[in-house]
């Protein structure tokens, strides 16, 4: 289908899938099976230019917005989602600096991740807090002129392997919600080190680790935005970032479908290919049907976020529960088309299945989306005139 | 530091199939391609500029529709591009093709370093580069797999050769061949494509390389082309199994039956 994208949006997606069809599928096999992070492709993205598409020119960006950011993901995703995710999850890191920080942050943070020299980790979540950020135990306390973090940031995508960490600590808990700050925190800090690397049942290329913080001291140059707003940063941050996840699950949604059509096409049983029977077609037209659907809500809202409407959060959220849930019935029905060959891990269609799952998960589960969803339209039918009852 | 590379588009030969009445290459939807050695060639020269100042060149001889393929390596970083199309240029073999190029070169005439890849999966002949080298009086190596630089005036390169490696000391300006050792084709970055997409390509026709028409094309030709045909298939193979020491006296067997001098 026609999106009218612009010459430069189509190079992107040209650009991005010429790297997963010669860099990435090659390798993520390998990598699934080895949890081994994706450096070289990391690299090969980073001579690209890819990892600056959101990010201004004056940063050393290609001056793009969330549907570039959007066009390339999901073109990578086609491939593997947990490449793509160590992809993203650097933009993940890099939106509270882009959004709220300090032009002196943004001046020597922003053209690193840009250039792909360094990657970006975002660290919010803890053992005690996932869906509930309020839980947050890791604390920064002020000392002069330096705030002192202490904690345990868990399941942190890109653990380790990033350098540049966007990382949210309670600085005063009387404050409740306005008592949270982001601060950068490197690699190389003292006092900050890394726990064990997780061992998942997807998206296994990529790393999942624990940020450990012991008296790890940062200058206060190093907080992003002012102290207090670390919640409404986490909140913007994922409102930004949802889209990306989305097109995570309609990149995998649509190279699912591609597989399983193609095979159809190709699978002989009972005298024909296996496409002839109307159970397959059926399943193959629902496939098709939903990718289709969650890429145009993708794109429809990454069109209207690039406009900096005042509030964004439901069609973000609208956009990652959608693409998500499909990825994970369009990858689904892949294994079952495939039948035996896709229970087996000589086919990419398992692994497809096994990497979707995560889309229902992270960035706020597909449950706390539905969330947001129901609360904005509570608040948007609270200020309704124009009533039926 | 000035480097020309010459390219060739082809079609991408993993699909191409043999008319069996004609035996001619069927053309029709088979998609072009840069010739994979000439790639390695790109590579070669982005891999000297990377670490000196350097001006890549790419020119590539062909119709009006081989400019996509000079987009397509100044999309992985090569600096300008060069179209040597005329229609006088039609039919030309590897000498009619190689005066054309060398005319080009010496219209530049500042290069210090020209690049070809080995050959071309097409034609496979391999002559293209010693021939231009030979009309512009210049050295050249081929099969080369790595080049240094070790002062102003010389290269040092390496040749993969059947019975090792040579290593020569070549004085500049020189034609060299490259194979796949050089390193691997770099992905075009979105800056570069951007630039290759908006890029206005010269184009040099004989009137521009100060060429005659009978110097080039089919009347400028040594050699014609008079028929293609695909090699007969055979169905007299043996398939020898079992551990190395019995299909070693299998093999040596069967090699004596067929009477193979030596055995």
């Amino acid at each position: 289908m026609d999106y009218f994208l612009t010459e430069e949006q189509k190079m992107i997606q040209e650009l991005a899938y010429q790297i997963a069809r010669e860099k990435i599928r090659p390798v993520k096999g390998e990598l699934d099976e080895g949890e081994e992070f994706p450096w070289e492709i990391m690299t090969v993205l980073a001579q690209s230019d890819l990892f600056g598409l959101y990010i201004p020119e004056e940063y050393g960006g290609m001056g793009g917005g969330i549907l570039e950011n959007c066009l390339a993901i999901e073109q990578l995703a086609r491939e593997c989602i947990g490449i793509a995710t160590s992809f993203a999850a650097s933009g993940l890191g890099a939106y509270p600096i882009l959004l709220h920080g300090s032009e002196e942050l943004k001046q020597e943070y922003l053209p690193q991740i840009a250039s792909g020299k360094r990657l970006a980790a975002f660290g919010l979540t803890e053992s005690g807090a996932g869906s509930d950020v309020s839980g947050i135990q890791t604390t920064a306390v002020k000392d002069g002129d330096h705030y002192i973090l202490n904690g345990t940031k868990q399941w942190i995508t890109n653990g380790g392997e990033s350098e540049i960490y966007s990382v949210l600590a309670i600085t005063d808990r009387t404050k409740g919600p306005r008592g949270a700050t982001f601060f950068v925190v490197e690699k190389d800090d003292p006092g900050f080190s890394f726990g064990k690397k997780e061992k998942k049942l997807g998206i296994r290329a990529s790393s999942t680790r624990e940020l450990v913080f012991q008296d790890c001291r940062i200058h206060k140059d190093r907080m992003i935005g002012r102290e207090g707003t670390g919640f409404i940063a986490a909140m913007k941050t994922f409102d930004k970032s949802r889209p990306g996840i989305a097109a995570l699950g309609v990149g995998l949604s649509q190279g699912a479908l591609d597989i399983s059509a193609e095979y159809a096409r190709k699978r002989v049983q009972f005298g024909k290919p296996i496409i002839s029977f109307q159970a397959i077609q059926h399943k193959l037209a629902d496939m098709a049907t939903r990718t289709e659907a969650s890429r145009a809500l993708v794109y429809a809202t990454a069109r209207h976020m690039d406009m900096d409407p005042p509030d964004s959060s439901k069609v973000a959220a609208m956009c990652k529960l959608f693409a998500g849930d499909v990825a994970m019935q369009v990858s689904t029905e892949a294994v079952q088309i495939l039948g035996g060959y896709g229970y087996m891990q000589d086919y990419p269609v398992e692994k497809m299945m096994r990497d979707a799952k995560i889309l229902q998960i992270y960035e706020g589960t597909n449950e706390i989306q539905r969330n947001i969803i129901g609360q904005e339209l509570n608040k948007e039918y609270g200020r309704k005139k124009d009533t039926f009852f | 530091m000035h480097i020309v590379v010459c390219i060739k588009q082809v079609p991408d030969t993993k699909n191409v199939r043999i008319d069996p009445d004609t035996h001619t290459l069927v053309r029709q939807g088979v998609e072009s391609i840069v010739n994979p050695f000439d790639l390695f060639a790109v590579e070669a020269a982005l891999k000297l500029k990377d670490v000196n100042e350097a001006k890549i060149t790419v020119i590539t001889m062909g119709p009006p529709q081989a400019s996509e393929a000079l987009r397509d390596v100044m999309s992985r970083g090569v600096d300008e591009a060069i179209l040597l199309s005329d229609r006088a240029f039609a039919g030309s073999d590897t000498w009619a093709t190689s005066t054309t190029l060398a005319a080009a070169v010496r219209k530049m005439g500042d290069v210090d370093l020209i690049l070809c890849g080995k050959q071309a999966i097409d034609g496979d002949t391999a002559q293209v580069g010693p021939e231009m080298a030979t009309l512009l009086d210049i050295p050249y190596a081929t099969f080369v797999k790595a080049i240094d630089i070790p002062d102003t005036n010389h290269l040092k390169v390496s040749r993969q050769t059947d019975e090792g490696t040579e290593v020569w000391k070549i004085p500049k300006p020189c034609l060299l061949t490259v194979i796949k050792e050089v390193g691997e084709p770099r992905l075009p970055s979105l800056r570069h494509k951007m630039r290759a997409k908006k890029a206005q390509i010269p184009s040099w026709g004989i009137a521009e390389l100060g060429l005659e028409p009978e110097e080039v094309g089919l009347s400028g030709s040594f050699t014609q082309v008079v028929r293609v045909f695909s090699p007969p298939v055979r169905d007299d193979r043996v398939i020898i199994e079992g551990t190395v020491a019995e299909q070693a006296e299998q093999l040596y067997n069967l090699l004596k039956e067929a009477k193979v001098p030596g055995i």
